[in-house]
C-alpha cells in the first residue's frame, strides 16, 4: 500500500485568497492512501522544500501530491526535490489549484470545493503511479543546416566557431541567398555585397562547415541527436573537382537567350552559368533546360573551351546520406507571384517593378550596371511611384497574404532615399496604408526620407496602373487629403508581400515540424522559445519561422545556433520516459497506431509468439521507438485494441482520476 | 444540346443585336437557347441590402422555372447574367434570403438555388470550346484589332461571380482570338464605364469613356466590343466615335451568318 503526502501551497495570497487551504489539507488527509497532510506559505520556497523532505523521511512517503500552481511552472521543482530525498521523481503528481482553480473563482467556498477535488484526483493517479526510470540516447555531434542564406551562413558559423562539424545544404548553385540580390541594407546604407561576400568565404574556408550547393534534403529519418538525412546532389554537369570558376566557358557558349534568374529575368545570361562573381562555391553550372548539347547533343562549345576538363554532359544526381544529431532549418522567403494584382499592371508593362526587382536596377552588378533606367526603353525615369503592401494585409483571404510583410516599409524608404539622393530630378511618390518602423535607427530613417529628400509620402492605396503611351497613369486616393489622385508615372514599383519558400512545406512534413496556417515553421513556444521547433532537434533561423529583416535574421541565427551547441555539447540525452508503450499481447497488428503518430515512432515488427500445442503463430505487432516518441497519447485513443498506453498516463490513471473527480 | 436562355428586357428593345445574333449564332453551333416561358425583368439591379427581398423575387422566379426544366440557365445581357448569378448565390448561401423569398413565392417546390447559371461567354467557351469554335469560322476578323471591354458587372464581385480574374480577365480575348481577331490588351478593360450615372452626371460618363477609349487606341485598337447593353449605350452616346459592337454580332460575321442574311 502507498504512504502518500499532501502539502497544499499558498501561493502567498494567490491561491489562498479564494481557497481554504486549511481545509483542503483537513479534507484531502481522510483520502485513502493519505498519511499526511499539510499546507505552507510558498511550496516552492527553500523552506517549502525542505518542508517536503523531512515529511518524506518522517513518514516514509511513496508517493507526493502537491497542490499548487500549473506543472508546467514547478513540476520539474518537486520531481527534483523529492528525487533528491530517495522518490522516484515520477511519483510526484501535481494538482493545478491556482490557474484552473483559484485564479478564475472569485466565491471561496466554490474554489475550496473545487481544490478538494483536483487534489483528490491527483491522489488517485498517484496511487496507479509507477517508478519511471529516463533512458538515454548518444548525441551525434554534427548539424545541418537547410538553406544558405544570411540565415543559415550565420547559424553555420556559429556552430563551427563552437567546434562542431556542420553542413550546409543550399537549392541553389551558389550559397548566399536573397541578400546576394539586394543593393543597400536600411538604415544603414552599406553595400548588402560587402557584408555578405566575406561571410560567404568564410563559411567556405572553415575547415568545419561543408557546403553542398546545387543539393537538396531528400529525405529525414531518426530523431533528436540521430537523425539519417538523404542528400541529393543535383547534376551540375561540370566536375566540381575540376573546375576553377575561371568563367571562360560562361563567355562562349552560344546559347545566349536564357533568363537570368540571378537578375529576375531583367537580363540574359548563358546556358552554362555562374549566377554572380563572387559565387560561393565558384563552379559553373548548366541549364539543362536550355542547353543545346544536352537537348539535342549537338554544340560541346564549353567542353572544348575549357581548359581544366570539367565539363561532364553524363553527370548523373547522386544521393548521399549523412548522420546529424541537430537540424536547423534556414529555408528563407520570397516575394509572392503577382498575377492576382494586375490593377498594378505588372504583367503588361515592363515599367511596374518588384522592389527586388528594382533592387537589380540599382545595383552596379545589375542589368543596368546601377543606372536606373526603365526597362521598357531604357531612358531615366523622372517619377515614380512605390505601391507599399501588395498582397500584405490583405483580408477575407481571396488573394494576398493576412499578414504584415514587415520589411516593406524600410526597404520602400530606402529606395525613395537612394532614388532622390542620386537622381534629385525626379519625383517620388509612396503610397502606403500605415508606416511601420520600430527598430533601431528605424523611424529615423524613413523621417529622413519625408523631411530631408523630399519624397512624397501619401496615405492611401493605388486602384489602377493604365501603361499608355510611354507613361504609367496611376490613379490612386489620398486619404488624408480626401481626394482622387491622378498621377503620370514613369516607372511603378510594387512592394511585394513575401511568403516562405516553397520548398518548406514539404521539408516540414520530412522533419515532423508544424507550420502555421500561412507555411511559416512554428516555434516550440512564441515568448519563450522562439527558434526551436516543437519536434525535439529541430531548430528555426530566419525567415522560414516569419517575415524578418537582416540584423533580426542574424539575431535568430546566432540564437539557434546556441541551441544547437547547447545539444550537441551532451553526450547522451535523457529521454522522457512517459512514452507510449504496446502490449504485445493485445495488438492485433492493426497499423492504426503508427498512422496516427507525428513522430514516426512506431513501426511495425513479425514476432513469434508461442501457441496451443507447441505450435509458433507468426503476428505482426507494434513497436515504439522510446527515444522518438514524445508522448502525445494519440496512438492511446486510436488503438482499437487497447494494446497502447502511455507510461505515467495510463488509461487506468486517466479513469481512476476521472473517478475521483466524479465521486 | 438545349439551354433555357434569359434574354431580359433590354434584348428586346434597344439591344436587339445582341439576342438575335446571338440566337444565331448557337443555331449555327448546334446549341438550343430555349427562350424561359413568361420571363419577367430580372430586377434590373443588384440589391445590396440584405432585407430586400421584393427586388430579388423575380430573379428567383426566372431561377426556379429553369430548375423545374431541368436545364441550365444562360443569360447574354452583363446585367441579368450579374442578377441572376448573384440572387442564386443567395439563395444557395443566405439562409434568411431563401426563407424570406420562398415565403413569398409560395412555389410548388421551394427553390433553393439548384439551377445553374451560366453566360454565353461560358458556354462558348467550356460547351463548345474555342478551339471548336475556331473550326467552325468561316470569316475570320482576320487583321481587326479589337478591345474587348468587360466593364463591372461580368467580373465583381469576384467570389460571386466566378466568371475571370477581375483584374486580368482572358475570356473575350480568348474569344477573340477564336473568330480570328487580334484581341488588344489595355488597362481599362475592366473599369466602370459611367453608364450607371450617365443621367444625373454626363460629364463624369464621358470621361470615364474618354478614359477607355483613349487608353483602348493608344494601344491600337480600332473597336471595342462588350457584352451589355449599358456599356453599348454609354459608350456610343459618351464616346467620340470608336466604334462598338457585340460581342454576339462579331460572332455571327465570323460565323458567316451576316452575309447569308444580306
Amino acid at each position: 500500500m502507498q504512504r502518500i503526502g499532501v502539502f497544499v501551497c499558498w501561493c502567498g495570497s494567490n491561491i489562498a485568497a479564494t481557497v481554504d487551504v486549511e481545509a483542503v489539507s483537513q479534507a484531502l488527509s481522510h483520502e485513502a492512501g493519505v498519511v499526511f497532510s499539510t499546507n505552507y506559505q510558498y511550496m516552492c520556497s527553500q523552506a517549502g522544500q525542505e518542508m517536503i523532505q523531512a515529511a518524506i523521511h518522517e513518514h516514509r512517503l511513496t508517493g507526493v501530491v502537491i497542490c499548487s500552481c500549473s506543472p508546467r511552472m514547478h513540476e520539474n521543482t518537486f520531481r527534483k526535490t523529492c528525487e533528491r530525498a530517495g522518490i522516484n521523481p515520477y511519483m510526484v503528481e501535481i494538482a493545478n489549484i491556482r490557474e484552473q482553480c483559484s485564479w478564475i473563482h472569485k466565491d471561496k467556498a466554490v474554489g475550496t470545493e473545487k481544490a478538494i477535488i483536483l487534489g483528490r484526483a491527483a491522489i488517485a493517479k498517484v496511487l496507479l503511479n509507477a517508478p519511471l526510470t529516463a533512458g538515454t540516447s548518444p548525441v551525434t555531434k554534427r548539424a545541418l543546416v537547410i538553406g544558405g542564406g544570411i540565415a543559415g551562413i550565420q547559424t553555420a558559423l556559429d556552430i563551427a566557431d563552437a567546434g562542431f562539424e556542420v553542413d550546409i545544404v543550399e537549392k541553389e548553385p551558389t550559397i548566399g541567398g536573397k541578400m546576394t540580390q539586394i543593393d543597400k541594407t536600411f538604415p544603414t546604407l552599406d553595400c548588402a555585397a560587402c557584408i555578405l561576400t566575406p561571410k560567404m568565404v568564410d563559411a567556405a574556408q572553415n575547415e568545419k562547415i561543408k557546403i553542398y550547393a546545387y543539393s537538396q534534403v531528400e529525405a529525414v529519418k531518426g530523431f533528436v541527436g540521430n537523425f539519417t538525412v538523404t542528400i541529393r546532389r543535383k547534376a551540375r554537369y561540370v566536375d566540381e573537382e575540376k573546375c576553377t570558376g575561371c568563367g571562360l566557358c560562361t563567355e562562349k557558349c552560344p546559347q545566349k537567350k536564357v533568363p537570368n534568374a540571378f537578375n529576375l529575368g531583367l537580363d540574359t545570361r548563358r546556358a552554362i552559368y555562374i549566377p554572380f562573381a563572387q559565387a560561393v562555391p565558384k563552379i559553373a553550372t548548366i541549364d539543362a533546360d536550355y542547353c543545346t548539347m544536352l537537348k539535342t547533343g549537338k554544340c560541346g562549345v564549353c567542353s572544348k573551351v575549357c581548359t581544366a576538363g570539367a565539363i561532364d554532359y553524363h553527370q548523373q544526381d547522386t544521393l548521399i546520406e549523412e548522420h546529424y544529431g541537430a537540424i536547423v532549418v534556414a529555408t528563407g522567403y520570397n516575394p509572392i507571384q503577382l498575377d492576382q494584382f494586375d490593377e498594378f499592371a505588372y504583367s503588361h508593362s515592363p515599367d511596374v517593378v518588384t522592389s527586388l526587382e528594382l533592387e537589380r536596377l540599382m545595383n552596379a552588378a545589375g542589368p543596368t550596371g546601377g543606372t536606373l533606367l526603365r526597362p521598357s526603353d531604357k531612358t531615366h525615369p523622372h517619377t515614380l511611384v512605390f505601391v507599399q503592401c501588395v498582397g500584405s494585409r490583405c483580408d477575407g483571404g481571396e488573394k494576398g497574404k493576412p499578414y504584415c510583410s514587415k520589411i516593406c516599409c524600410m526597404y520602400t524608404a530606402k529606395h525613395a532615399m537612394l532614388i532622390r539622393e542620386k537622381y534629385p530630378d525626379t519625383e517620388v511618390y509612396v503610397f502606403y496604408i500605415d508606416v511601420r518602423t520600430p527598430g533601431k535607427n528605424f523611424d529615423e530613417f524613413y523621417r529622413r526620407a519625408v523631411e530631408e529628400y523630399g519624397v512624397h509620402y501619401i496615405k492611401g492605396m493605388v486602384g489602377k496602373v493604365t501603361p499608355q503611351n510611354g507613361k504609367l497613369y496611376v490613379q490612386a486616393a489620398d486619404l488624408l487629403g480626401g481626394q482622387q489622385l491622378k498621377i503620370e508615372a514613369d516607372m511603378v514599383v510594387l512592394a511585394a508581400a513575401i511568403e516562405p519558400d516553397k520548398s518548406a512545406r514539404p521539408l516540414a512534413t520530412m522533419l515532423t515540424a508544424s507550420m502555421d496556417t500561412n507555411d511559416f515553421f512554428t516555434e516550440a513556444h512564441p515568448k519563450l522559445r522562439p527558434v526551436e521547433s516543437p519536434t525535439a532537434g529541430i531548430f528555426l533561423s530566419g525567415a522560414c519561422q516569419g517575415p524578418k529583416d537582416i540584423p533580426e535574421t542574424v539575431a535568430q541565427a546566432g540564437a539557434a545556433a546556441s541551441k544547437v551547441i547547447g545539444l550537441l555539447v551532451k553526450d547522451h540525452l535523457v529521454c522522457n520516459p512517459c512514452v507510449a508503450e504496446s502490449n504485445e499481447l493485445m495488438c492485433n497488428g492493426c497499423s492504426a497506431c503508427e498512422k496516427v503518430c507525428p513522430y514516426g515512432a512506431i513501426t511495425y515488427i513479425d514476432k513469434e509468439f508461442r501457441g496451443p500445442n507447441r505450435t509458433t503463430l507468426l503476428r505482426r505487432i507494434a513497436q515504439v521507438n522510446p527515444a522518438v516518441c514524445q508522448g502525445c497519447g494519440a496512438c492511446t485513443v486510436a488503438c482499437p485494441s487497447g494494446a497502447m498506453d502511455l507510461k505515467g498516463f495510463s488509461n487506468g490513471q486517466i479513469m481512476a482520476e476521472v473517478d475521483a473527480i466524479c465521486r | 444540346m438545349t439551354y433555357s436562355y434569359f434574354p431580359g428586357c433590354t434584348l428586346k428593345t434597344r439591344a436587339k443585336d445582341l439576342d438575335r445574333w446571338g440566337h444565331a449564332a448557337m443555331e449555327a453551333l448546334g446549341i438550343e437557347l430555349q427562350e424561359l416561358p413568361e420571363w419577367q425583368c430580372c430586377g434590373a439591379v443588384y440589391p445590396i441590402a440584405r432585407d430586400e427581398i421584393a427586388l430579388r423575387l423575380s430573379s428567383v422566379r426566372a431561377l426556379a422555372t429553369a430548375r423545374d426544366l431541368g436545364q441550365p440557365l444562360v443569360t447574354l445581357c452583363s446585367a441579368c447574367h450579374h442578377v441572376i448569378k448573384r440572387v442564386n448565390g443567395d439563395m444557395q448561401r443566405d439562409e434568411t434570403i431563401r426563407d424570406r423569398a420562398n415565403t413569398y413565392l409560395q412555389l410548388d417546390k421551394p427553390y433553393e438555388g439548384e439551377a445553374t447559371v451560366l453566360h454565353y461567354l461560358e458556354v462558348l467557351r467550356d460547351a463548345v470550346g474555342f478551339d471548336k469554335l475556331k473550326e467552325k469560322v468561316v470569316k475570320p476578323l482576320t487583321g481587326r484589332k479589337i478591345g474587348a471591354y468587360y466593364g463591372c458587372l461580368l467580373l465583381r464581385p469576384s467570389a460571386e461571380m466566378a466568371f475571370d480574374d477581375p483584374e486580368n480577365p482572358t475570356i473575350l480575348e480568348d474569344f477573340l482570338r477564336a473568330i480570328g481577331a487580334e484581341p488588344v490588351i489595355y488597362a481599362q478593360r475592366n473599369e466602370c464605364c459611367g453608364g450607371y450615372v450617365t443621367l444625373e452626371k454626363r460629364d463624369f460618363a464621358k470621361k470615364r469613356v474618354a478614359a477607355i477609349e483613349d487608353n483602348a487606341a493608344a494601344l491600337g485598337a480600332e473597336a471595342l466590343v462588350t457584352a451589355c447593353p449599358l456599356c453599348m449605350y454609354n459608350l456610343r452616346e459618351n464616346g467620340n466615335g470608336m466604334p462598338v459592337y457585340y460581342f454576339t454580332e462579331l460572332l455571327a460575321e465570323a460565323l458567316g451568318l451576316k452575309e447569308v442574311e444580306a
